[in-house]
């Protein structure tokens, strides 16, 4: 693949691993085995097997017909937001559970924001029987609750990351100490595709079928796998990399990953990591990233939990950098007013992440003929509280 | 041959290493704190350059790093702060930090400034060996500067070695797989640990580093290896009041 990762894990000039030597070992273990692992016919039937019946795969491409006549394209929705747990995190809980199985680890820990990736590995471990500890900054335990409480009768101890702006960055720090203090039995499913190589590259490929489903079903809906337009919120980028995987080689087809905004890039309180950030190193890879000139890690803001985090993904850093991909942005404000459009008129209301995705299609001018697939990554219950807070209802 | 061999020809055993966050607990005092440091009779020092994710060490490291960044600490200041660094400190000096303000500095250039302000050498935990090697190990080598390397209970022999190769100073055995800011357990697994290092015979000395904390740990490491590094503990005792004047009481109650 043109755009792939090279053999030292770099994506370009992103990418790599740069880890303390505590989680060396741990890394390099996945290094050297999980391309085995992932090619291993047992192991891609038990994935097919659990992604088909358990989460419920494919999801469905749904031709989104009062989108479309506003819009005057042809718009489809990817429903990720109909897979078990409401988003397309579980596509890759499942494939990381069934390699820390394969692992033989015994203890998996996560990091999550918006909740959406912590339920999703609560849920793999509940139905593994693993035991599962999940990191989440405290603001954010407390604007997403309702997925807190999920991941505890899941079984999962939630443990609230204190340090920093307590949201999904500080999350991933403590899940990172634990990993380091507890190196031989525990497993880290990272829930986007960041993190020290080969986490960006694994998880991009769990997340893939979003795209490889697509292509098949827009076969089927037009006659033409390609679409002119693949779009898709990001915040570390993993539904955003599910959704161009497949793609990234097809040049006719304009990618377009949409970044939050916050309050506004100038204000102050944003999350636009490729507008404001520069390059670097976070979470163990060589990305873009918001910091400040003396090299310290900015605290991000946005409505979307999923989306409030200080970095993108190395492969993201890198189809922004040469241009394969485009990189935009959208305010809470904008976020929020698609979310309450697209439940109006497609009867769906979307998480506030996805809502980002949607809210673009307002900046952009299509042809009649256009075909436009939007990844709907998640499903709004999580962020109820958020939409009736602002909207008044 | 740098301070750094000089310090591991000469004296043998027990060194003792301290660690400590500059700008913390204030602007202006690396100095100071490494001067009071030096005249209790400390080996050698590590003086963290603070970061916003620490993700190797544990809440005191953590706090001491978002106090000196509160405070205004940066590599610009620290710099400046070391500017007399060879007027005032004999001992061997080591900076260590994140990758991230490095890279932000400039590797290049962070280098030349510490080579020529007298740091004898860095660590960067978070800094490959693979990064190293392809892109940045001829800053260090034009500059003097040695490069050292953290070894875990979990390294394999051959990336051990590996290391050995890179290095030209010591290395710094960590007491078990942990961050920082625990207390050092010795387990029949982590003695075999050591003494498979030892039985390596490697031609670094090796130092002993997280979990040192008082006078039993510091002796406990010093069976096994040159010498010990406190780290949390110190940045902890930095809190009292007037700890520049206890800090000889800090150091003798380590060594006794």
């Amino acid at each position: 693949m043109k755009y792939g990762v090279n053999e030292h894990g770099y994506y370009g000039d992103f990418g790599g691993a740069y880890i303390p030597e505590m989680l060396y070992p741990n890394v390099e273990e996945l290094r050297q085995q999980y391309v085995q692992i992932l090619n291993d016919p047992g192991f891609k039937a038990e994935f097919d097997q659990l992604l088909r019946d358990y989460v419920g795969r494919p999801s469905p491409l749904y031709p989104a017909k009062r989108y479309s006549e506003k819009y005057g394209a042809n718009i489809f929705f990817k429903r990720e937001d109909l897979n078990h747990t409401g988003s397309h995190k579980i596509n890759n809980a499942i494939g990381q559970i069934l390699l820390a199985r394969r692992l033989g680890k015994k203890r998996i820990i996560a990091e999550t924001g918006a909740g959406q990736h912590g339920v999703a590995t609560a849920t793999v471990c509940a139905l593994m029987g693993i035991e599962c500890v999940v990191y989440m900054g405290e603001v954010d335990m407390e604007r997403q609750a309702p997925n807190v409480s999920r991941m505890k009768m899941l079984g999962a101890k939630v443990v609230p990351a204190t340090s920093g702006s307590k949201t999904l960055k500080d999350a991933t720090n403590e899940a990172m100490r634990d990993w380091i203090n507890n190196p031989v039995d525990t497993h880290y499913i990272i829930g986007s595709v960041v993190g020290p190589y080969p986490y960006p590259e694994m998880v991009a490929q769990f997340q893939s079928i979003i795209s490889l489903e697509t292509k098949k079903q827009l076969l089927e809906h037009t006659g033409n796998e390609l679409p002119q337009y693949v779009m898709a919120c990001v915040g570390g980028g993993s539904n955003a990399m599910g959704m161009f995987y497949h793609f990234l080689d097809d040049e006719s087809v304009q990618l377009i990953a949409v970044e939050a905004a916050g309050k506004g890039v100038e204000s102050g309180h944003s999350a636009a990591t490729t507008f404001l950030g520069r390059e670097g190193v976070l979470h163990g890879s060589r990305t873009i990233l918001m910091q400040t000139d003396d090299g310290q890690v900015v605290e991000p803001y946005s409505i979307s939990a999923g989306l409030d985090y200080p970095g993108i993904g190395p492969q993201h850093a890198h189809l922004y950098k040469i241009k394969r991909a485009q990189y935009v942005n959208i305010t809470d404000d904008e976020a929020l007013q698609a979310g309450l459009l697209c439940s109006q008129l497609e009867g769906i209301i979307p998480a506030i992440e996805t809502a980002h995705a949607l809210a673009y299609l307002e900046k952009m001018t299509f042809k009649n003929d256009d075909n436009v697939v939007i990844c709907i990554s998640g499903r709004g219950d999580k962020d109820l509280s958020t939409y009736i807070k602002y909207f008044g209802y | 041959m740098n301070r750094l061999n000089k310090l591991f020809e000469s004296k043998k055993d027990n060194l003792l290493s301290i660690y400590f966050t500059a700008g913390y607990p204030e602007l202006n005092t690396t100095l100071d704190i490494a001067e009071s440091l030096e005249k209790a009779g400390v080996d050698f020092l590590e003086i963290g350059f603070p970061y916003s994710d620490p993700v190797a060490d544990g809440p005191t490291i953590q706090h001491s790093s978002e106090k000196a960044l509160e405070n205004g600490m940066n590599l610009n200041q620290l710099f400046e702060e070391l500017k007399d660094l060879r007027k005032r400190i004999s001992i061997p000096i080591l900076l260590m930090g994140y990758v991230n303000p490095m890279v932000q500095y400039g590797i290049e250039r962070f280098c030349k400034k510490a080579a020529e302000v007298g740091v004898d050498g860095v660590i960067v935990p978070d800094l490959p060996m693979y990064e190293y090697e392809a892109l940045y190990s001829k800053y260090f080598t034009e500059n003097g500067l040695s490069n050292i390397f953290l070894v875990t209970p979990q390294t394999s022999e051959d990336r051990i070695r590996k290391i050995d190769g890179l290095t030209n100073s010591f290395i710094y055995l960590l007491s078990s797989s942990s961050i920082t800011g625990k207390n050092l357990q010795v387990s029949n697994a982590i003695e075999d640990y050591y003494k498979r290092i030892k039985s390596m015979q490697l031609k670094n000395p090796a130092v002993i580093g997280f979990g040192i904390s008082n006078n039993e740990t510091f002796t406990k490491a010093c069976e096994y290896a040159r010498g010990a590094i406190v780290g949390s503990a110190f940045v902890k005792f930095l809190e009292t009041e007037n700890y520049l004047e206890k800090i000889p009481e800090f150091v003798k109650a380590i060594r006794l």
